[in-house]
């Protein structure tokens, strides 16, 4: 006990931890930034591959400050890094196998 | 002393054969981000099946601003979600939507300050932002509560479409949508936004709940007792995968 209260006061000073504050300030003004200018391209730009390749890089860049800054998973070991990545990868590669299944089920319908 | 003590034939500690984390993370922590990976796979099965869904249905081809409800094509998302509360009648698209992204988002920051303010041993703070992340939850979910009703109620003039009904086409006017009706577009497309988003809402529920708890056991100084607040930041952890999957259901199913 009384080293928990040892460390309980120690840890009392609020200049800790301010580096790590700033960057968390930092992160959401950029997702902030980012899901603002997402609106300004679905009303600006014309519909098609060109808008949905934008949106989609974005988020992108969304999930990896969320993932990296917010879920700390940046400053992890490289083996959990790459534990959390390579299945992902595998996802994506998912969605767009079946996205273009989709397709090919509409080319043969109405095609 | 005894910690010391080296007994012949031992063999020194290896990476992978125990007695130390690999992964430098702590076993609940380790634990959590694999259950977030098993999330992550139910939430990419509800993108993937709406993915080849939207795919295999023909595209509204015309003019954005001809654009009307069908159940011919797949509809226009933001021609869909453009209702704010209180500005009835008023076409605001994706507005609404943005703004609980921006709670979600909010949300998620005051969580990462409790997580912070947790490493400092710091119950004060830790109280402040749970509860501020408490709240943002709340918010969010009464976000979704109204934009569900608005959904289900539908507009004034609801859309006249031809369906089957008993094995014969009738032409009748829907309003709003449910399971199997649907007066902005195929079926389908009410399916897929009852099941994404509500799934995703039950997340921020159980979300809402977990952090509740952590809340609780953090103002009754049990973490205090216990002399580690990795709890908030294991809680913390699954509140922003919520977060994370919201900012790809906002891309795949109100932008594109």
């Amino acid at each position: 006990m009384a080293e928990v209260q040892h460390h309980h006061v120690h840890n009392q000073d609020p200049e800790a931890g301010a580096e790590q504050r700033k960057a968390i300030w930092k992160t959401f003004w950029i997702l902030l930034f980012i899901t603002a200018g997402e609106f300004a391209i679905a009303f600006t730009i014309p519909h098609g591959t060109f808008k949905i390749s934008i949106f989609i890089v974005l988020t992108i860049v969304k999930a990896f400050y969320i993932v990296g800054e917010f879920m700390h998973l940046k400053h992890e070991t490289k083996t959990l890094i790459w534990s959390i990545l390579v299945p992902v990868i595998f996802v994506a590669w998912l969605i767009l196998a079946l996205m273009l299944e989709g397709n090919a089920i509409f080319e043969a319908i109405f095609g | 002393m005894a910690a010391h003590v080296t007994t012949p034939g031992a063999v020194e500690p290896k990476m992978w054969l125990g007695g130390i984390e690999p992964m430098k993370a702590s076993y609940g922590k380790l634990m959590m981000w694999f259950f977030l990976i098993s999330d992550t796979f139910t939430f990419s099965a509800l993108l993937v099946a709406y993915g080849t869904a939207r795919f295999s249905f023909p595209a509204f081809t015309g003019k954005h601003e001809d654009f009307t409800f069908s159940n011919m094509y797949w509809p226009v998302p933001e021609r869909v979600y453009e209702a704010v509360p209180f500005l009835h009648g008023v076409s605001l698209p994706l507005v609404f939507v943005g703004i609980m992204t921006f709670i979600l988002i909010a949300s998620s920051v005051t969580m990462v300050l409790a997580v912070e303010a947790g490493h400092r041993m710091d119950r004060a703070n830790v109280e402040k932002y749970m509860l501020w992340t408490i709240l943002g939850g709340f918010t969010f979910l009464g976000c979704q509560a109204w934009e569900w009703s608005h959904f289900i109620h539908g507009t004034d003039a609801g859309t006249v479409m031809k369906v089957i009904e008993n094995g014969t086409w009738v032409e009748k006017t829907i309003f709003g949508a449910n399971l199997t009706e649907n007066q902005y577009g195929p079926p389908a497309f009410a399916d897929f936004f009852f099941f994404i988003t509500g799934f995703h809402g039950t997340h921020v529920f159980s979300g809402v709940i977990l952090n509740i708890l952590i809340f609780f056991r953090a103002a009754t100084g049990f973490y205090d007792k216990r002399g580690s607040y990795e709890m908030v930041e294991k809680v913390g952890l699954y509140w922003h995968f919520v977060d994370l999957v919201w900012v790809f259901v906002f891309t795949f199913f109100y932008l594109v």
